[in-house]
């Protein structure tokens, strides 16, 4: 779960790391009167789940409430990069000496985090990393030891010998956010240190692990701020992995890896999957019944694929909940299905009792993505 | 011989008690597979259907002779069984639940490092040396016993290609469904080097999918290393960057770990990347001949 800029902040300054002031605003009118109690001269910053906020035109900085409110209304009318934008961030003005980055995060290969600091910052560190690697000192941390004092002091060893201290103690609060958030990127570009010395983060970019929100019930509380399709709400709300496309062959499979081959071969059967949806393993009836429900409120849905390869799902179950579908949903497209493995033989004879018109049987997975296709354009299969 | 598991593989399966524990327990059992025992905390001196459950792995592994271990307890507590497994001294920890926060798996797979023992998993359908042994999930029925080693990614999609193997005749020697998650035990390299000291496998299957970069690093390994051909597929070739598709590790960020780019990886080290399941089993069949 990427978290909103403020929402990291939030969890720095749990951990006492330096911040500039702030309040979050969903109005122009909450975003002047922050900027008129912040002292006039603030950023005004769009809060995405995204990146690339400074070329993008998503951060602005103004001297007067006025401008402040105008900008605002900018950013929550337009959004940003296509998504809609429901808040923004008002944060006062520092004096800037100098901009760094720094930056910890899973590197899956390694089974380690990677910590990084590069004393350019404020920048596109992709494009530092190309063109002045030098910039930038990078190691693994130990997820059993943690990051260690002299790890940090090796990360900030090529920073200015005034801003060495305040990094490195900069990256051990960073690294205390990583551990026990569970999150997986803890990314701050720039942090800066201001005239008068101190080490601040000015941005705050932090990725939380899907898997650990059952033991982080503050962060996983913070999931109903972001906007979603209600499609997608739903789906998730049923426990199902469903990403929406642009094709025309609704997809229903069980693992990511056996959807996203599907995926594959309906496109080489010339057709366009209309979403990705991983019913999981063990899927039961009013799980498959809900998929379909899902799948079917997509207008763009020509025919339905669904590709079920049963290890731990059962696809006597899984027929089950096609049937059971079509007592919620009245289908007006083909479904296509293909079971194989655990207990297939019993779901094709459940499903070939039924009589349905709608439904349409296939023997293998390359011929049900023909099927799929071909009913798609209005071809018989 | 096959790799990892065999007729002398000895289960203690964690969680046994569980009603996923106990069907495929009992599925791998009647598949032949010695499931010595079982460990429930609070439930030892019980058993299910004959197999005796322990109240610790060490009092299995004591009692029993227990050398691998399948886990398959929720994701919370997971963690806690592959370290108990592990300093009971078992070989092989199986672990099959999904789930597992990463911080948990980067902390274990630092402490194992330490250790002789191997981990296959988590997030995975576990192992079969198809005649001999089933440790996991994979449904026995699609596997035939061969000369055919494959390592997998995906669980569902190892068992789409695995039965259009055997449908032309072709067996396994093992299937290792080494998971999705982003902090994993044995990997495509460990697997390839394990098949390729292996005298019953002639050819090895791999299946990738986006995120990542283990395909591009055991692309490297085949180049320097493998001798036996390999034929690989790879899922998520039609996945928009950026989305995540189910699994922890099928997410593409930037501009690696497209599918693209690991099939040019493998093909540049002489790998036969089908471009479906169905052709990888042609592709495979073709080289055997």
């Amino acid at each position: 779960m990427d978290l909103f800029e403020h929402q990291g902040k939030d969890l720095f300054a749990k951990h006492g790391i330096a911040l500039a002031e702030r309040e979050v605003a969903t109005t122009p009118r909450e975003a002047a009167d922050a900027a008129e109690r912040l002292g006039g001269h603030v950023a005004v910053k769009v809060q995405v789940q995204a990146g690339g906020r400074g070329k993008g035109g998503g951060v602005a900085l103004v001297h007067s409430p006025e401008e402040a409110a105008a900008e605002a209304r900018r950013m929550l009318d337009e959004g940003f990069k296509g998504t809609r934008v429901t808040r923004v961030l008002v944060e006062r003005l520092v004096d800037i000496a100098a901009q760094y980055f720094a930056a910890i995060s899973l590197d899956r290969s390694a089974g380690k985090y990677l910590a990084m600091v590069s004393n350019e910052g404020g920048v596109d560190i992709e494009e530092v990393a190309r063109t002045n690697a030098d910039a930038i000192r990078r190691l693994h941390v130990d997820a059993v030891l943690g990051l260690r004092t002299y790890q940090a002091r090796r990360l900030v060893g090529h920073l200015p010998p005034r801003a060495r201290e305040g990094s490195a103690d900069l990256l051990r609060k960073m690294y205390s956010v990583l551990a026990e958030a569970d999150a997986t990127l803890v990314e701050v570009n720039p942090f800066v240190q201001l005239t008068d010395g101190t080490v601040m983060a000015l941005d705050a970019k932090v990725t939380v692990d899907d898997n650990a929100l059952f033991r982080q019930p503050d962060v996983a509380a913070l999931k109903d701020s972001f906007p979603i399709d209600p499609v997608e709400r739903r789906a998730r709300d049923a426990g199902l992995q469903y990403v929406k496309l642009d094709g025309e062959v609704g997809i229903i499979g069980n693992g990511a890896g056996l959807v996203m081959s599907t995926l594959d071969v309906v496109q080489q059967a010339g057709a366009n999957a209309a979403n990705f949806l991983d019913v999981g393993g063990g899927a039961r009836a009013d799980l498959i019944a809900t998929s379909l429900e899902v799948i079917l409120s997509d207008p763009n849905v020509k025919s339905v694929l669904i590709n079920i390869f049963g290890g731990i799902t059962r696809c006597d179950l899984v027929a089950k909940g096609v049937l059971e579908a079509f007592t919620r949903v009245t289908p007006e497209v083909p479904i296509v299905v293909r079971l194989d493995g655990t207990n297939a033989e019993e779901g094709r004879r459940i499903l070939a009792e039924a009589g349905n018109p709608h439904i349409v049987s296939a023997a293998t997975m390359l011929e049900a993505a023909r099927k799929a296709a071909d009913l798609a354009h209005g071809k018989a299969a | 011989m096959a790799i990892l598991i065999d007729e002398r593989t000895k289960v203690v399966v964690a969680g046994l008690t569980g009603s996923e524990g106990t069907f495929h327990s009992l599925r791998n059992r009647s598949y032949g597979t010695q499931v010595v025992a079982g460990v429930t905390p609070g439930k030892g001196g019980q058993d299910v259907e004959g197999i005796p459950v322990f109240d610790t792995v060490d009092d299995a592994v004591a009692e029993t002779g227990a050398n691998t271990s399948l886990v398959f307890v929720p994701a919370r507590f997971a963690a806690e069984a592959i370290y108990e497994a592990a300093d009971a001294e078992v070989d092989l920890i199986v672990c099959i639940t999904e789930g597992i926060p990463v911080r948990d798996m980067a902390q274990v797979t630092s402490y194992l490092r330490g250790t002789s023992v191997a981990l296959v998993g988590p997030n995975c359908p576990g192992v079969i040396s198809p005649g001999r042994c089933n440790v996991g999930i994979i449904p026995g029925e699609i596997c035939a016993p061969g000369r055919v080693g494959l390592v997998s990614r995906s669980g569902t999609l190892t068992y789409q290609i695995v039965h259009e193997l055997t449908q032309r005749g072709i067996g396994q020697s093992t299937c290792v469904g080494m998971g999705g998650d982003p902090v994993h035990g044995i990997g495509f390299i460990d697997s390839l080097q394990r098949f390729e000291a292996d005298p019953d496998t002639d050819l090895v299957v791999m299946i990738g999918e986006i995120g990542g970069d283990d395909e591009e690093r055991a692309a490297a390994f085949i180049d320097d290393w493998m001798t036996k051909p390999v034929v690989a597929y790879i899922a998520g070739f039609t996945a928009p960057p950026g989305k995540r598709m189910g699994h922890a590790g099928a997410i593409i960020t930037g501009s690696s770990g497209t599918a693209q780019a690991k099939a040019e990886a493998l093909e540049a080290a002489g790998v036969n990347v089908g471009r479906t399941p169905t052709e990888v089993a042609e592709l495979v069949q073709a080289t055997l001949v």
